[in-house]
């Protein structure tokens, strides 16, 4: 049998009285890209955030190669190799672009991801590393967020919406990194808006539709009539 | 055809960084208008320079003939320019309704009757009027860029300036926006739109002006500039369209 790194098992996540995730299950292989698509709100980034342990499971669990996560905090989590690229851009605003990867790689694991090779992946930020991130225009901002996630050495990495604001050139840069991390034993769950783009690298698909998983398959295996129903819940 | 904004020759660094380089653009009257770029090009900092966010250290923007370089933040909105924001802050804790008549009566210093007025018609000319009543805060995604539209439109803008409306939308829903931003334009107002997701944009602006680290890189019809071995190179990363 394949090494499974992550599994839920029956998670249900609430916002108050507002349940967000309804008995979400599911397992991912090691050097799997598995990709979540579907309607805004339906609890794509609300399971990135749970398995990166910012948000908690109401029942249910997580676990990482076999073992319930569930009792360990986020940064514990980072430790354990789990990182995530959360919704919208989040940088520290006042540390320079520098400070920012720096404090990425605290309490991460040893690794290839150091300041060289982000920069490798995005040039865009070598010439911003002195600069405080609050000036950064929208792009440069999701790339550092997403290189600050890499500086933690990550097994698992959990995008959110990762093309958000960048230019066509280094949305394909970012795929292409993709199939390398994968080709190397990572394994990636990504939050996708372009669903044409997210098919071509993704072995495994999920459509979510208010907290529920409403489709899901190899991306061979689903049309598009059937993925547009599902975003619909046709 | 009649130039309705300007720019001649905009000059603006940042710490030493000469991040606009001598650019110069026309928008015409009734024209939607595409800019594309690297990221870090120049594109948002163009709006604040239009909008007078920032000064130019060299260079003028004229508005309807009338040399705008010099003018204050809140009169370049009240003569008639709009811009939504790449990064949307709308007041969460109030309605939906309340937010638009805030851009209204200061945006333009209306009278109070011509405010709620032109409220109301702008959440007609977005579609939002079905949730009027709603706490913004609470909006879906799509709602929030209609609002962030709702917001731009309530000063009864001539120029609209719109920051990547259209990113972290689902295909479906930057079909729906499409459509608004299309009704806008039939209404009359002239268009700038900055926008990474190239399809969307090429649905509905009838120019693209490109622009690299600060510079005029090529302009003209859009799937010309698109296909341009410039453009193909510094920014789609040579993939075909
Ligand atoms: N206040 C500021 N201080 C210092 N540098 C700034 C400031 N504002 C913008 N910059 C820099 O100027 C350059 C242009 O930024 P701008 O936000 O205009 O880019 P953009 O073309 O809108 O990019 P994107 O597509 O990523 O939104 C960037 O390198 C940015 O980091
Ligand atoms: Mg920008």
């Amino acid at each position: 049998m394949s090494n499974v790194v992550l599994e839920l098992k029956d998670v249900d996540v609430f916002y108050g009285d507002f349940q967000a995730l309804f008995k979400v299950s599911f397992k991912v292989e090691e050097g799997m890209t598995f990709a979540f698509i579907g309607a805004n709100g339906g609890g794509k980034s609300t399971l990135l955030r749970t398995i990166a342990g910012l948000q908690r499971p109401s029942s249910g669990h997580v676990l990482f190669h076999g073992e319930p996560v569930d009792q360990f905090p986020a940064h514990k989590r980072v430790g354990m190799g789990i990182a995530l690229v959360p919704e919208g851009r989040r940088v520290f605003p006042s540390l320079t672009v520098r400070e920012n990867l720096v404090i990425g790689a605290y309490g991460g694991r040893k690794g290839d991801w150091n300041i060289e090779s982000v920069t490798e992946l995005f040039p865009l930020l070598k010439p911003l590393m002195k600069r405080q991130a609050s000036s950064l225009s929208g792009g440069e901002q999701q790339a550092l967020a997403i290189g600050r996630a890499l500086m933690s050495n990550p097994e698992l990495l959990l995008l959110d919406e990762v093309s958000l604001g960048l230019a066509p050139v280094v949305i394909k840069r970012i795929y292409e990194a993709m199939v390398l991390l994968v080709g190397s034993g990572h394994t990636i769950l990504v939050v996708e808006q372009d669903v044409q783009h997210v098919l071509t690298v993704a072995d495994y698909v999920a459509c979510f539709l208010e907290g529920k998983v409403a489709l899901e398959g190899k991306p061979a295996d689903l049309t598009s009539e059937a993925i547009t129903a599902a975003y619909f819940g046709m | 055809m009649t130039v309705v904004l300007e720019t001649t020759g905009l000059m603006k660094s940042f710490g030493g960084v000469q991040v606009i380089d001598d650019l110069s653009m026309q928008l015409h009257d009734g024209e939607a208008l595409g800019i594309v770029g690297p990221n870090g090009a120049g594109k948002t900092t163009l709006f604040n320079l239009i909008t007078g966010v920032y000064r130019p250290d060299a260079g003028r923007v004229t508005f309807n003939g009338k040399d705008i370089t010099g003018l204050a933040r809140q009169d370049r909105c009240r003569a008639g320019i709009g811009r939504t924001f790449q990064i949307p802050k709308p007041f969460s804790d109030m309605s939906v309704f309340e937010n638009v008549l805030v851009c209204a009566a200061y945006g333009r210093s209306m009278t109070e009757r011509a405010s709620y007025e032109r409220c109301v018609q702008t959440l007609e000319l977005t579609r939002l009027s079905p949730q009027a009543n709603q706490q913004a805060g609470t909006l879906p995604l799509l709602d929030r860029k209609r609002l962030e539209l709702a917001r731009a439109l309530a000063g009864d803008p001539k120029v609209l300036l719109l920051d990547e409306i259209a990113g972290g939308l689902t295909e479906g829903e930057v079909e729906i926006l499409i459509d608004t931003i299309k009704d806008l334009h039939r209404e009359g107002i002239s268009i700038i739109w900055i926008e990474h997701i190239v399809h969307a944009l090429l649905a509905v602006v009838q120019r693209i002006v490109a622009i690299s680290f600060g510079r005029n890189l090529i302009e003209g019809d859009p799937n010309e500039v698109m296909c341009s071995d410039e453009v193909q190179a510094c920014y789609m990363g040579g993939t075909p369209l």
